[in-house]
């Protein structure tokens, strides 16, 4: 199985090699056969006895992570969807793709795709699954920007990708919680402890999280915004991703974590509320697009509304009409893509309002429309499999669930009802899509090319899949018990009983009537469509998802830049004040909070007038140094500090000290005179009294808090020093009765070659900054 | 135009030694006294740096034929040898001794290996202080 899944992304290596050849022969025929080959593969499990495999491969032992994949009915549909549809969409791009196009990279991001969109169904280990999922949305990504000189193509893919990776992230932080709670990252683990996720008190915020990962991938409202826009990708990608498989992504993990997380009240109200609502809206918003791939791009997410809800529901009848669906929407969708791209390639131009009349030029392309078209709309014939879906769905919507509650008593009377008109938009939309591309009159003078028949190859793949839907139509059973049951007893449980699908229940169904319904209402607003179009317009365009969605990425580009333009402002003046007000406040609230306060008065040495003297002198020369204008008088005062330094350090009894002091304040001076006689005067900058007054605050609280730091630390001595041991030890171990010399050089010489070592640095820089600067003038 | 500072070379010509003398000492007796080679090469530096103050950079390149770049490197090498040297004696990084030695002329010294990292200290320092100033002060 493993080679199955990595077949895709080996392959992707040959490509930049099989692509040298691309001018005689389309590089898409080198990779056909992996697909081919996987779907050939997978077919052998669909069987009647089929019971679930899995295989396990080591990758990150020390964190549980393996490459686990199991295989039961739910992925089994998957890969076969996704190696099947895949086969046909290469063979379709064959066709589709001039050999002048990139196609190296093409392939290698389908490939990409294919094989994670492989893995995402066949993982079992959650974090697995998940890296899979972000390998889908930067494939998508990737593709969607195939065309990455259009405007739109990049907008599209960077608005696809910030809504899957923010529901993508959502996930992650889902499935890590559920992994902490459970202490197993494998998802057949997880089912078996049901109770204890349902039952915690995290539940909810799981929950939330894997269902926002869920609907941003699958498109759900209001997060379809992303898949009208990813219509600028190739057809072949549309028809592939964004009908047929990244898109249910989300199904399948909703459909995957089902045996967790549903059955409980709070899964079947957002869901299944969700689900509807997005069936509702974008079949209703279809019908008011004017471009082909954007009415079959809001037709994917009504669908995608319609399975979410049922899945939603959770009842077998759903589940079962849920898995069925998945399949005929593959089937009919990817088709009716393939048939847009044909209609694109052979005239030109996507716009329903240009196009007419094509049925006598394509009559071919005009036939496999019709079956998709009906099968989507679900008209009542035996021969459309999509009749049977929507008729189950109807179905599971009239016996939904009983759970008890005041909303959810009003959403089980709403749901049939929304189901009724989403449908009967859908029709419409369906008719309006077929009828205005190859019925009504030709107009001539819009398209640029006379249309014509599109190449036999490329109706290859779209006839498959039209067969298919006739085939699905004309005898609903054949799949069921050998295929379909599998995938729903994964979803549903063990006690699963595989539904029969008949056409014809009896005029007393329910379900009968409300497709009855559907049809009849849908045809007479199909047919009187140009005079209520108008209704569209009574919503602005500036109260679409779509401009809040460009509103929220413009104000946090532009907040986030008005943010740093406040308090960036390139003043080191400001800067300083921050870091210091940050102390202030940081430490200063620490040292409080923490009582860390204490003056204690029993270690103090008595003051003598000398030390009072001298402190005076430096305070008095300190405050001084505030109001001069003069650098240089500025360096003298700052000077008399420095010197009334050592002559403490005199007092204190640190000749070293003293020394040294004394050399390197006059050294200092000697420098700042040299320096400064270059600088112009210092100038009383001007500034705001506010300004003014908070620096004064910033600076008096900065000192009052390290004097406090000081006396507390005196205050509290909680350690006897070290300085014992260096004055006994000085002698015996270093020789020397200069216990600071013997400490710098021998007991911690490390810390004096370092210090050297930063000297010899800074005089090497300075060197090298007055001398470069020279040169660079030269020059 | 420089004006005739006569007064001002002379007592420089006398106390630069004593200074240096000083230095010197300062280096030597870092040891067991006050000083050590921080501040013995500070002193050095202010001595040449009075020099040069007095009979300007020309007569201080003549009297001193050294690069006080290649000063800083050369101390920085003497310490670090010394704390390499210890490898040989199969002991840590920088470990130090002494010992008495008795030497004609002086009599019983102690000597220390701790004398041979100072006067890297003392080196660096030098070449530190005079390169920076001496690069600042013929900046025009």
């Amino acid at each position: 199985m493993i080679y199955a899944v990595f077949a895709p992304l080996i392959i992707t290596l040959l490509i930049p090699l099989l692509s040298k050849w691309k001018e005689r022969v389309h590089t898409g025929w080198f990779i056909l056969p992996v697909p081919i080959l996987i779907f050939i593969y997978f077919v052998q499990f669909v069987g009647e006895n089929f019971t679930p495999h899995s295989e396990s491969y080591s990758w990150i032992p020390s964190l549980n992570i393996s490459i686990d994949f199991y295989l039961d009915g739910l992925s089994l549909l998957f890969v076969l969807l996704i190696s099947g549809i895949g086969s046909l969409v290469v063979l379709y791009s064959i066709y589709y793709l001039h050999k002048s196009e990139q196609l190296k990279q093409f392939y290698i991001y389908l490939y990409i795709f294919m094989f994670s969109m492989l893995g995402v169904v066949l993982s079992d280990n959650v974090f697995v699954l998940y890296s899979f999922w972000e390998f889908t949305s930067l494939s998508s990504f990737l593709l969607i920007g195939y065309w990455h000189y259009r405007e739109r193509s990049r907008y599209g893919a960077l608005k696809s990708m910030l809504i899957t990776v923010f529901g993508g992230l959502s996930l992650f932080g889902g499935l890590i919680t559920l992994s902490v709670i459970t202490e197993t990252t494998s998802i057949q683990a997880m089912i078996e402890q049901k109770d204890l996720i349902v039952n915690h008190s995290l539940f909810p915020l799981i929950l939330v999280f894997i269902l926002l990962g869920a609907f941003t991938k699958s498109a759900q409202f209001p997060f379809h915004i992303w898949l009208p826009d990813a219509m600028e990708a190739p057809t072949p990608v549309s028809a592939y991703l964004h009908s047929a498989t990244m898109v249910k992504a989300g199904i399948f993990l909703v459909a995957r974590f089902s045996p967790i997380l549903g059955g409980e009240p709070s899964f079947f109200i957002i869901v299944s509320l969700f689900g509807i609502v997005t069936l509702f809206w974008a079949s209703f918003m279809a019908v008011r697009q004017t471009d082909l791939k954007g009415i079959l791009a809001f037709s994917t997410v009504s669908q995608l509304g319609m399975i979410m809800a049922m899945l939603g529901f959770g009842t077998d009848v759903a589940i079962f009409a849920a898995v069925f669906h998945i399949l005929n929407h593959a089937t009919f969708k990817g088709s009716l893509f393939m048939i847009a791209g044909i209609v694109d390639h052979e005239t030109g131009t996507r716009d329903v309002r240009k196009l007419g009349g094509l049925m006598t030029f394509m009559p071919m392309s005009a036939t496999l429309a019709l079956f998709g078209v009906f099968s989507m709309a679900g008209v009542p014939l035996p021969f459309f499999n999509g009749f049977y879906s929507k008729e189950l769905f109807f179905e599971s919507a009239i016996d939904l669930p009983g759970f008890s509650g005041a909303f959810v008593e009003f959403l089980q009377q709403a749901i049939p009802y929304i189901a009724v008109i989403g449908s009967i938009f859908t029709f419409v939309y369906s008719m309006y899509l077929f009828f205005s591309t190859f019925r009504g009159k030709y107009k001539e003078h819009e398209l640029k090319t006379k249309p014509h028949e599109a190449p036999l190859g490329m109706l290859i793949s779209p006839s498959i899949l039209v067969l298919g839907v006739i085939l699905i139509g004309l005898f609903p059973n054949m799949v069921n018990e050998s295929f379909l049951a599998h995938a729903a007893t994964a979803v549903f449980g063990d006690g699963f009983h595989a539904h029969e699908v008949k056409f014809w229940h009896g005029w007393e169904s329910p379900a009968l009537r409300m497709s009855l319904i559907v049809v009849g209402v849908g045809t007479i607003l199909a047919i009187t469509r140009k005079k209520w179009t108008s209704v569209y317009t009574v919503f602005p365009r500036r109260l679409s998802f779509n401009e809040l969605y460009n509103y929220i990425v413009d104000s946090i580009e532009k907040g986030s830049t008005k943010i740093t333009e406040t308090y960036m402002t390139g003043s080191i003046r400001h800067y300083v004040s921050y870091i210091l007000g940050s102390i202030l406040i940081i430490t200063g609230a620490i040292l409080f909070i923490t009582n860390g306060v204490t003056i204690e008065f029993d270690d103090l040495a008595p003051i003598t007038i000398p030390e009072i003297l001298v402190g005076l002198t430096m305070a008095i020369a300190a405050i001084a140094s505030i109001f001069t204008n003069n650098r240089l008088s500025l360096i003298i005062i700052v000077g008399v500090v420095g010197y009334g330094l050592s002559v403490l350090f005199v007092i204190y009894r640190a000749p070293d000290l003293a020394l040294t002091q004394l050399i390197v304040e006059t050294v200092t001076v000697a420098l700042f005179l040299l320096c400064f006689k270059h600088l112009p005067e210092l100038k009383n900058l001007p500034s705001h009294p506010g300004v003014k007054s908070i620096n004064f605050l910033i600076s008096v609280g900065f000192g009052v808090l390290v004097t406090l730091i000081g006396i507390s630390s005196h205050s509290s001595k909680l350690f006897s020093p070290i300085s014992e041991y260096f004055i006994e030890e000085s002698v015996p171990l270093g020789g020397g009765h200069n216990v600071v010399n013997v400490i710098l050089v021998d007991m911690r010489g490390l810390d004096t070659l370092f210090e050297i070592t930063v000297l010899g640095i800074a005089a090497l820089a300075i060197y090298a900054l007055i001398k470069l600067r020279h040169d660079k003038e030269a020059k | 135009m420089r004006t005739n500072d006569l007064i001002f070379r002379t007592t420089t010509s006398l106390i630069a030694f004593i200074l240096l003398g000083f230095s010197f000492y300062l280096l030597l007796a870092g040891h067991n006294a006050p000083g050590g080679g921080f501040i013995g090469g500070l002193m050095t530096a202010a001595a040449i740096l009075l020099m040069y103050m007095a009979y300007g950079f020309e007569a201080i390149r003549k009297i001193i034929p050294v690069n006080f770049k290649m000063v800083i490197p050369t101390g920085l090498f003497i310490a670090v040898l010394t704390g390499i040297g210890s490898f040989v004696f199969d002991q840590p990084f920088l470990s130090q001794t002494y010992g008495h030695f008795h030497l004609p002329i002086l009599g019983d010294v102690e000597l220390a290996t701790a004398m041979i990292f100072d006067l890297g200290v003392y080196l660096t320092v030098v070449g530190v202080t005079l390169t920076i100033m001496l690069t600042i002060a013929n900046d025009s």
